[in-house]
């Protein structure tokens, strides 16, 4: 994957697949610690203590088309390789929580990549789902949540193009505001 | 800064729109975002869709994502399906080519035939 904007994409498909009415991301990045941290919370169907052991293998997949899955065992290698690692818990029923982290000043660090794109393509597709996106730089944060936007709109669909543009908008100041002088990439 | 007060001036602006529209939805478009697709640049695909549709008022079409549609070497893909059930699968897709099936397929009518899955395959 190019970026981790793209990685974020992917395993939020996997809490899609897993029919989650609720996925939370949580994208931190703290730099005392040299740590950036991405995680990934929903309400699907989960997995078994034994599926969970052996998931970031590629030849483990439940999916039909293809023999492999490559989702995780990508994001795990895009961790490690700079110095973080992949961390899942899961419960059949229950739910996943992912963690995924990074050295932020490892010289193999993804870049952040477009974290509005992710969400904006999220919702426009998936207007039944509840986002929600919290960025923290360990002094402040931004929250977003796809529902309570969805409220004030009363009635107007979210997936109306002027509101994914003013979405797109409003994340894009986020990252900004929160990332901006922390990660290198994003300008302040 | 954005403001939430920007978004009830955007849901007023709108409300009126709306209520104008008819609104049975002829065509879905389905664009693959399994991990392969991701990679491949289905999330690029799927924001040219989005904004070629808007920028040609196009109001009865609605555009949405899956995980998996299969092949690797295909992605992006796109699938444009209509009302019974029948199909179109755009392989290879690009922001590009994107454009040119709302203008061509979606809005004229007249199938890409040379981004089809069928015309690939028979290369
Ligand atoms: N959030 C989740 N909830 C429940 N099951 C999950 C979740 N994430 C992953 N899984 C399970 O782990 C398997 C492996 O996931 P992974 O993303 O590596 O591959 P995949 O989704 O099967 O295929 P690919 O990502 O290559 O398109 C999935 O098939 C699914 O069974
Ligand atoms: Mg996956």
């Amino acid at each position: 994957m190019r970026d981790l904007s793209l990685h974020l994409l992917d395993i939020i498909q996997n809490s899609i697949a897993a029919k989650a009415g609720k996925i939370i991301t949580i994208i931190y990045a703290n730099k005392l610690d040299d740590e950036l941290g991405i995680i990934v919370e929903d309400n699907g169907h989960g997995m078994d203590k034994e599926f969970l052991d052996k998931v970031t293998d590629p030849f483990v997949t439940t999916r039909k088309t293809r023999k492999i899955g490559i989702g995780l065992p990508l994001l795990k290698s895009s961790s490690e390789m700079a110095g973080g690692k992949l961390d899942i818990d899961s419960a059949r029923g229950k739910g996943t929580i992912l963690k995924s982290t990074f050295k932020i000043g490892h010289i193999d660090r993804l870049p952040l990549g477009d974290i509005s794109d992710t969400f904006v393509s999220l919702i426009a597709a998936r207007p039944d789902i509840e986002f929600e996106l919290k960025l923290d730089n360990g002094e402040k944060s931004f929250l977003f949540n796809s529902f309570e936007i969805k409220k004030k709109l009363d009635g107007v669909p979210i997936t109306e193009y002027e509101v994914l543009s003013w979405l797109k908008e409003f994340i894009d100041e986020g990252v900004k505001t929160i990332f901006g002088g922390v990660l290198n990439e994003v300008d302040s | 800064m954005k403001s939430i007060a920007e978004l009830e001036e955007i849901r007023k602006k709108t409300l009126e729109q709306i209520n104008m529209r008819k609104n049975n939805e002829r065509l879905r478009v389905v664009v693959g975002m399994a991990t392969c697709g991701i990679a491949a640049g289905a999330r690029p695909v799927m924001n040219a869709l989005l904004e070629e549709l808007k920028r040609r008022n196009v109001n009865d079409v609605s555009v949405t994502m899956t995980g998996c549609i299969g092949v690797c070497k295909l992605e992006p893909i796109v699938e444009v399906i209509n009302p019974d059930g029948s199909k179109v699968t755009y392989v290879k897709m690009t922001p590009e080519k994107a454009v040119r099936v709302v203008a061509e397929h979606i809005v004229n009518g007249r199938i890409c035939r040379d981004y089809t899955i069928g015309a690939e395959e028979g290369k």
